[in-house]
């Protein structure tokens, strides 16, 4: 049975959702790509070498591509078993329209997918992560679902060049008419959030745009990756990229230190899978202190310098 | 322009949740708030409005309650709500919402839906694209920056780093960040003058659905079981009294990170 992945790219290679779903898509039953971008040989050979027999390519130009790519799928992927997606924006627009056509439910932040008896099941945790839920599906295949990231491990397994079937933008009418004018990219600096092995994160606690910096210093002098909460980036102190939690990256790191970061649970769900957690925060009560390994009740303002130059004289 | 607000009214996130038992639903009290994230899209839909001479006019599916939710959006601004709130409801998935919704907004008619990207109790994330190919129109979502000319709109489509400029011309579906704009506070007229405001409430019959069309009878998808996720276990906490960057450095030193 097939298995379709939703596929992007970013920067000329496969997106890193898509090769984690492609690890549960080849266990799960024949993995099958559905591409979306400009493509290549290099995006191609890589979700091949990821275990993809097939990859159905639709190369957009300059639409945003959610309705022709939501009509072109259903086409496809007839009584196909899964067509899983990514937590990504297109991903969301593709999924709920493609649930509409087909008429079937989407399963959304799944950390699972599993097949019993009665049917197809996601497994995906709610309220911050405290509670495990298993939710049944009764629609007819494919199931729907939206994977959250980091729920599979991607894992290239040598598979060869996959055969390449070009998918013509299907003609939609108004619904398909959105035109992108212009992309404008903020240059990021540093390790991969997502990949880092120790991520300084920071919070509306730091007080303000120019004293956030500290969190970059101290991330700069550990080789780690710059985070932060979304209060953060509403308020324009750092761009969304850095953005840990429900709606933004989901980080697995070594070390995670959380500097004035009170622990929303839309927060905690972005980083709780992390080895050690270190939160800095001036209120005792504070929910991050309930996942901390280490939780100091303090002043990031007074702790932080003289962590930093702590770390500077150990360098020497 | 005529402009339609999804409003969704949820138990206040600052309470914890319950779960009923049987279904695993969370119970919802007389006395829900309006979600925080559509607050955004309210302060748009009202932006928009004004620009336009047009008029908003609020959706909303819930058990109506004592409606404090639905008339804090009217407080802000918004010139009337309609609210679809039917026992046969209950156990809706967002699939069943959104054609709920649809239908609603269909017959009240529109030039623009607006509605936050995902709910703070629910967060499916995936109703407005639903509405958007139910009502067969374009989506600009995700945007954190609107602008409008006559029939069209243009958008910063928030992307992994950065963003897109996006158009599209109306009727259409948008979504917006939170951040997106200050949603205003209501004034105490804009309190008093909500309390007048028309509240229209529908049901599913109303909208000409079958109940075996929508509650937890027309979703496909339902939970089976709920167990805790063990607790991660609290660490030591320290007051810091000048000293406690030493107990950080350790526990990086123990990680082998420095
Ligand atoms: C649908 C939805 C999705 C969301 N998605 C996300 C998401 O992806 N990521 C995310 O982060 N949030 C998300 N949120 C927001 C989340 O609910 C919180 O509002 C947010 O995480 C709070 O950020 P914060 O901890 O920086 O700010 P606050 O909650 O304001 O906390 C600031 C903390 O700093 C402490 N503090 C203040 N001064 C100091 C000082 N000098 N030294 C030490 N500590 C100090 C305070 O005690 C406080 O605990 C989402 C919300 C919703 C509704
Ligand atoms: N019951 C509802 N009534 C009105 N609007 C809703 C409802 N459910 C969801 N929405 C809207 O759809 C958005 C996404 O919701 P969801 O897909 O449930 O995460 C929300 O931010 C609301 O704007």
């Amino acid at each position: 049975m097939k298995v379709w992945v939703f596929s992007e790219e970013h920067h000329g290679r496969p997106a890193a959702s898509t090769l984690e779903l492609l690890a549960k898509a080849r266990e799960y039953g024949e993995a099958t790509v559905f591409h979306v971008g400009p493509g290549g040989d290099a995006v191609f050979d890589e979700l091949g070498d990821h275990g993809a027999a097939e990859v159905h390519h639709l190369d957009p130009g300059a639409t945003l591509p959610a309705a022709p790519a939501a009509a072109a799928l259903a086409d496809l992927v007839g009584d196909a078993k899964a067509v899983l997606f990514g937590m990504g924006n297109l991903d969301r627009d593709v999924a709920g329209r493609l649930s509409v056509r087909m008429n079937r439910p989407v399963a959304s932040n799944a950390l699972d997918v599993i097949s019993e008896d009665e049917g197809q099941a996601v497994v995906t945790e709610i309220l911050g992560g405290t509670l495990r839920v298993v939710k049944a599906i009764t629609a007819d295949d494919p199931a729907i679902v939206i994977v959250r990231s980091k729920a599979f491990t991607a894992e290239p397994v040598g598979g060869s060049a996959p055969t390449v079937v070009p998918v013509a933008m299907p003609d939609v009418g108004h619904s398909g008419a959105v035109r992108v004018l212009e992309r404008h990219e903020e240059p990021s600096e540093g390790p991969d959030l997502e990949a880092a092995e120790i991520v300084v994160s920071g919070g509306r606690g730091l007080g303000d745009a120019e004293r956030f910096t500290i969190v970059n210093e101290l991330a700069e002098l550990l080789g780690g990756a710059v985070g932060a909460t979304r209060a953060v980036v509403d308020a324009g102190w750092v761009p969304y990229s850095l953005q840990v939690g429900q709606t933004g990256k989901t980080v697995k790191p070594k070390v995670y230190l959380a500097a004035g970061i009170s622990g929303a649970m839309q927060h905690v769900v972005g980083m709780k899978d992390s080895s050690i957690i270190i939160a800095i925060n001036k209120d005792p009560e504070a929910p991050i202190f309930g996942i901390a390994d280490l939780g100091v009740v303090g002043d990031v303002h007074q702790v932080l310098p003289k962590l930093i130059e702590a770390l500077r004289e150990r360098e020497g | 322009m005529k402009i339609a607000v999804c409003a969704k009214q949820i138990p206040d996130p600052a309470t914890p949740y319950e779960l009923d038992p049987e279904h695993h639903w969370i119970v919802r009290p007389d006395d829900q708030i309006l979600d925080d994230t559509d607050r955004y899209g309210v302060e748009i839909g009202l932006q928009l409005a004004e620009a336009s001479e047009g008029s908003v006019t609020l959706f909303s599916m819930s058990p109506a309650g004592n409606l404090q939710g639905i008339r804090q959006a009217l407080a802000m601004g918004a010139d009337k709500a309609v609210i679809v709130s039917d026992p046969a409801l209950k156990g809706s998935d967002a699939l069943v919402t959104a054609k709920v919704l649809a239908r609603a907004i269909q017959q009240e008619g529109f030039d623009l839906v607006i509605a936050g990207t995902e709910s703070t109790d629910g967060s499916a994330g995936v109703l407005p694209q639903q509405l958007s190919e139910l009502l067969e129109v374009p989506a600009l979502t995700f945007a954190k920056a609107v602008e409008h000319d006559g029939d069209t709109i243009r958008i910063h489509r928030q992307t992994p780093d950065g963003y897109d400029e996006v158009e599209a011309t109306l009727p259409a579906v948008l979504t917006v960040t939170a951040g997106v704009v200050e949603p205003r506070y209501p004034t105490f007229k804009g309190i008093m003058q909500a309390k007048q405001k028309p509240v229209e409430q529908l049901t599913a019959a109303d909208l000409g659905f079958d109940a075996t069309e929508v509650g937890a009878a027309g979703s496909a998808q339902y939970v089976r079981s709920v167990t805790p996720v063990p607790a991660r276990q609290a660490g030591e906490i320290v007051e810091d009294d000048g000293e406690a960057y030493r107990k950080i450095l350790e526990v990086l030193e123990q990680a082998k990170v420095v």
